[in-house]
């Protein structure tokens, strides 16, 4: 039998791995939005706080931000509980691992985004202003529609990288594909057959995407015209 | 809350000098980053220049493969291409009866190999779109003095293309220094497998992570400045005039 039956054990890791990218892209856009808006933001110490998040996040790896978010996380939540009497609640590896996630992919977001709502022209958000819609109304009405075109190929290029990285969340003890591959691989004997799956299963989401995603720009480009040469 | 004195202690842990030895007396902590870094880099990058120019062939045969092979590189973690070369060739007799496999069961080497074929891909796409981008006067200029195709290559589709691709590669350059980061996972002493020792003998994971990550954090932003340079010097004749 083909991996002594384990396939269906690394599918459901499988199932896992794209749960987890799902809930840290989630976490991601909506990081990436707040820190789109804060960079854009009149105020200079919501800039600065957004190019600090920015900066700092993607200029560690992801390793590191997961093991220090992870243990640490669970020493500062143990540190809270015993100063108030109270039995610590263990973290649940899945919400550590997408908020560690999404936490790092928001600030790549945070670029995305900036980018994507500059490149929209001004006089579009300020010819909704002046209808007078409200700044929350302009924003999903006019300024959204408009920058997901813009957004979309670094958006695309996140979330490619976001899958990958979930390859590492084996390592606060979550049940993916790759805790999975780790268990099958000592029962099996059989090592590279069993990564070769886990890698194939990867460049199958991998393509997936890319497909989906590449039919999504060219929706979003309707009506746009290309300038040949 | 953040222990000064843990940091101090153990600092010189991360430059190779763990438990009271002198700095750099192993390799441990950011001298294996380095030479990580540094070796898969150097493989890479002399790997992908004529995986490039077979990528932009006109022969399919020449291309298909190349193009294969950066699709799946790219496609999938460089954890699991690590995990394939240290766990998954022990499956083989024939790997394990050969005089490689001395080599081969060493995580070093597995790093080696797995970071050099993944940064070899993303390379061989970067040169390869800068070939494609050569401006087409350059080449009729090169096949009107009668160069032939290979000299050509050489003198000026390969050196322009190499220029242009700096900003492109820089920070693929940075997402390779981040990605030795998983070398800890095999084994090695890297700077993350560094902080993970002291995590695992203090049970503080602020100070070593947090130390890591500044070390991680000051040598991207040396890269970038560093590239800035570069690109300052070979792609001047590209910058917006200033004068």
């Amino acid at each position: 039998m083909f991996l002594q039956g384990y396939l269906p054990s690394i599918l459901e890791g499988a199932v896992l791995t794209l749960e987890v990218a799902g809930a840290s892209l989630l976490v991601s856009v909506v990081l990436g939005f707040v820190g789109a808006m804060c960079k854009l933001s009149p105020s200079k110490p919501l800039v600065w706080l957004a190019e600090l998040y920015s900066t700092v996040i993607r200029g560690v790896p992801d390793l590191v931000w997961m093991f220090m978010l992870f243990f640490g996380g669970q020493m500062l939540i143990n540190d809270v509980a015993t100063r108030f009497g109270l039995a610590a609640p263990e973290i649940n590896p899945f919400v550590a691992g997408v908020l560690t996630i999404g936490f790092i992919f928001g600030a790549y977001m945070t670029e995305t985004f900036r980018g994507a709502i500059m490149a929209v022209p001004k006089g579009q958000m300020e010819a909704g202003l002046a209808y007078g819609m409200s700044p929350l109304r302009v924003f999903f009405r006019i300024t959204l529609p408009q920058m997901v075109r813009f957004a979309l190929p670094s958006f695309s290029n996140n979330w490619l990288v976001l899958v990958k990285s979930t390859a590492l969340v084996s390592v606060i003890g979550l049940n993916d594909m790759m805790y999975k591959a780790d268990t099958a691989k000592s029962v099996t004997q059989e090592p590279f057959t069993v990564y070769m799956v886990v890698g194939g299963l990867y460049l199958a989401i991998t393509t997936v995407s890319i497909l989906a995603l590449t039919w999504l720009e060219n929706r979003y480009s309707m009506g746009v015209k290309e300038s040949g040469l | 809350m953040i222990d000064l004195n843990l940091i101090l202690e153990n600092l010189p842990s991360f430059f190779g000098g763990a438990y009271g030895e002198p700095v750099l007396s192993t390799s441990d902590g950011l001298v294996m980053t380095f030479q990580l870094l540094g070796l898969s880099l150097l493989l890479g990058l002399a790997l992908s220049v004529p995986l490039a120019l077979m990528r932009v062939s006109r022969n399919k045969w020449l291309a298909w493969p190349v193009w294969l092979y950066t699709y799946v590189f790219r496609g999938t973690p460089m954890l699991v291409q690590l995990f394939i070369f240290y766990y998954g060739l022990s499956q083989f007799d024939a790997v394990r009866d050969s005089w490689a496999w001395e080599y081969l069961q060493e995580a070093y080497v597995c790093a080696i190999l797995a970071f050099t074929l993944n940064t070899a891909a993303y390379t061989t796409e970067i040169i390869a779109g800068q070939i494609r981008n050569t401006h087409y006067g350059e080449i009729e200029a090169a096949k009107a003095v009668g160069m032939s195709r290979w000299l050509m290559m050489r003198r000026i589709v390969i050196p322009s293309a190499l220029r242009r691709a700096l900003p492109a590669y820089s920070n693929e350059v940075i997402m390779m220094l981040h990605g030795t980061s998983i070398a800890g996972l095999v084994t090695l002493a890297d700077l993350t497998g560094v902080a993970r020792r002291l995590y695992a003998d203090s049970y503080q994971p602020f100070e070593p992570f947090l130390m890591a990550g500044a070390l991680y954090l000051t040598f991207t932003f040396l890269f970038v400045w560093l590239f800035k340079r570069l690109e300052g010097r070979y792609l001047a004749y590209l910058a917006p005039r200033k004068h």
